[in-house]
């Protein structure tokens, strides 16, 4: 490094003698080293061809590719959004809409205070940088590797929360409904609400 | 019966039928060639190339045809708009009259006659095929010149030039054929070849007349009058549609042709491989039509090859190989064949022919060692420029020296 700053300094011509350079030009090369590129191209002929026949053959995507975004849930069903925004703050090309909104009693949506009531994707917006999965707080965000989003309306491609939701799996119940019996966020946030127990569903049903 | 007298003998209508059987092989061919290089140039490049147009996608040319006919029709402002037109007809017409002459098939019988497949045959029919496809040059000039754009009028240039360099060695690679063949005609010089083929006789000719037909069909590594990466599409840029889909036409229409002459000329044409002359007489003669087309497919897949395997030669190295390599080696070669050929004719003693050999193989011999030398001269020079006075302006590092700077740097402290 020291060096460079040194030659910086010196005089132009000193500078040319050090930084010119030999040019070694052998001319063409021989028959034979030119024949090899004919071997080379008639070998790949018989190789295993890279094309994927896509439509008839999907192959899998690397594990990490970035690709449709879902909104995760906790084992007994809750959504993990809190509504709070910050996904969207972190977007660059302001892809995202999320509307907050509070849970009471009657209808819970999250543990916690609030949910989010709104939630908007636009995929023609979308980057899909994943600059919205490291702000989220709760994991709420994540992305899966669907990669098959082309459609032929422009409103189509604005998805809405409930394309986004990750589907309710088994012990899971569809919110709203109450938390788990003597649980708060912080047990929510630390994992240990095991699943749905039975006397959500019961307080859940007369809500419907 | 000669081929010739044989054919002479045809009726019109025979005529007729026959011509419509070329012009439609001639397409056919087409169709297919272009399909098979683009599958075979994908294999080269790992891809699998067009395949869902069709059983392996063997109607892709035709799909693309059909599409090319209902594009929008274009013709510039600044054209003239009578030579525009013409240009691509001229093209298209004269390529496919160069196959007029070639025999496709050995006696065959056609509709109750005996006849063979060659349209016609000249005395001079080589001669012929030189001069229809130098008029196919008349339509790349002529189509860069009548754009009325720069592009097109550059390849069209280049191409005059290239064809033209490249005719002379085309032309005389022929004279030691015709000199061997005695004879211009190309049913004879099929016949001439009963015994060995002229690529193995006149190797050198026929290695000058591979690369040539090259030049001369505008081909990698030799298509600098369309090269995509300076001229856009060359001669060709401002045109469209079904015109366009002319200038396509002609030239695999040309590889083909230039492929035919050359199986016709080197590769006795319909004759079977030696030692499997028992298949000329399968299907009453016919099956001499796929000895022919399976000649000419082999050249058809050293066309491609080369496409896939060279990069595209700068002007002038191109036009060095033509004029200092190939006319003056193939004039060089006509000589020695002549001499051959006197000698023999005057009944010259077989010491004197093997002498006259040894001789012109020890000068070849002495020429290239001359030249391996001098070149090694030439690099020792070029090796030393780095002692020679140095340069009063800065010179750009290159990456590959950054290394030897750096090791030059700390040797000077």
């Amino acid at each position: 490094m020291n060096n460079e700053s040194n030659s910086n300094e010196l005089e132009p011509l000193n500078r040319a003698e050090r930084e010119s350079h030999e040019v070694i030009d052998n001319g063409p090369s021989g028959f034979a080293s030119q024949l090899k590129g004919f071997w080379v191209t008639f070998r790949t002929m018989f190789k295993k061809v890279n094309t994927v026949q896509y439509p008839e053959v999907k192959e899998a995507t690397a594990p990490r590719f970035h690709g449709r975004h879902q909104l995760n849930r906790h084992p007994d069903g809750l959504e993990k959004c809190i509504g709070c925004e910050l996904c969207a703050w972190a977007c660059p090309a302001d892809a995202i809409y999320v509307e907050g909104a509070d849970n009471s009693e009657g209808e819970r949506f999250s543990p916690g205070e609030r949910y989010g009531k709104v939630y908007q994707i636009n995929y023609l917006r979308c980057v899909f940088c994943g600059l919205c999965i490291e702000a989220c707080p709760t994991r709420a965000l994540t992305m899966t590797n669907e990669y098959e989003l082309a459609d032929d309306q422009r409103q189509k491609l604005i998805f809405e929360k409930e394309d986004l939701l990750a589907p309710l799996r088994a012990g899971m119940l569809l919110p709203p409904h109450p938390m788990y019996p003597d649980a708060d966020d912080q047990t929510y946030y630390r994992g240990e609400v095991p699943g749905a127990s039975p006397l959500q569903e019961n307080i859940a049903e007369p809500n419907k | 019966m000669t081929t010739a007298e044989l054919i002479g003998q045809d009726p019109g209508w025979l005529i007729t039928v026959k011509a419509f059987m070329v012009f439609g092989l001639c397409v056919i061919l087409t169709l297919i060639a272009i399909w098979a290089e683009r599958r075979i140039v994908a294999r080269m490049q790992m891809r699998l190339g067009p395949n869902r147009t069709g059983k392996f996608g063997l109607l892709q040319s035709l799909a693309d045809g059909v599409k090319l006919a209902f594009k929008e029709d274009l013709i510039p402002k600044a054209a003239d708009k009578i030579i525009f037109v013409l240009a691509p007809l001229i093209s298209v017409t004269v390529c496919f009259l160069a196959f007029a002459v070639i025999p496709i098939s050995g006696p065959v019988s056609l509709f109750g006659r005996q006849t063979a497949m060659q349209l016609t045959d000249l005395p001079v029919a080589v001669l012929y095929i030189l001069a229809v496809t130098s008029i196919g040059v008349y339509g790349i000039v002529l189509a860069g010149w009548s754009s009325g754009s720069v592009y097109p009028l550059l390849g069209g240039l280049r191409s005059s030039a290239q064809v033209i360099s490249y005719e002379i060695s085309l032309g005389l690679s022929l004279v030691a054929v015709f000199i061997y063949a005695g004879s211009m005609s190309t049913s004879e010089i099929v016949a001439a070849q009963d015994r060995f083929w002229f690529a193995l006789v006149l190797f050198p000719s026929f290695v000058i007349f591979v690369i040539s037909m090259v030049g001369e069909t505008n081909r990698a590594p030799f298509d600098l009058a369309e090269a995509e990466g300076e001229l856009v599409g060359g001669f060709h840029t401002e045109y469209s549609s079904l015109k366009f889909a002319l200038f396509f036409l002609a030239e695999y229409v040309n590889i083909i042709s230039v492929s035919a002459l050359a199986t016709t000329l080197f590769l006795g044409g319909y004759r079977a491989v030696p030692g499997l002359g028992f298949t000329e007489a399968w299907l009453g003669g016919w099956f001499t039509v796929f000895w022919f087309l399976g000649k000419v497919s082999l050249f058809f897949f050293f066309f491609i090859w080369l496409r896939g395997t060279l990069p595209r030669l700068r002007y002038d190295q191109f036009m060095k190989l033509g004029w200092k390599v190939l006319i003056p080696s193939s004039l060089a070669w006509i000589l020695v064949v002549a001499t051959l050929r006197v000698l023999t004719a005057e009944g010259a003693s077989q010491f004197i022919i093997g002498g006259f050999t040894l001789g012109v193989v020890l000068l070849v011999l002495a020429a290239s060692t001359l030249y391996e030398r001098s070149k090694v001269k030439r690099q020792a020079f070029l090796h030393n420029i780095g002692e020679m006075p140095e340069p009063s302006f800065p010179l750009p590092v290159m990456p590959t020296a950054r290394k030897n700077e750096r090791l030059v740097i700390e040797s000077h402290e």
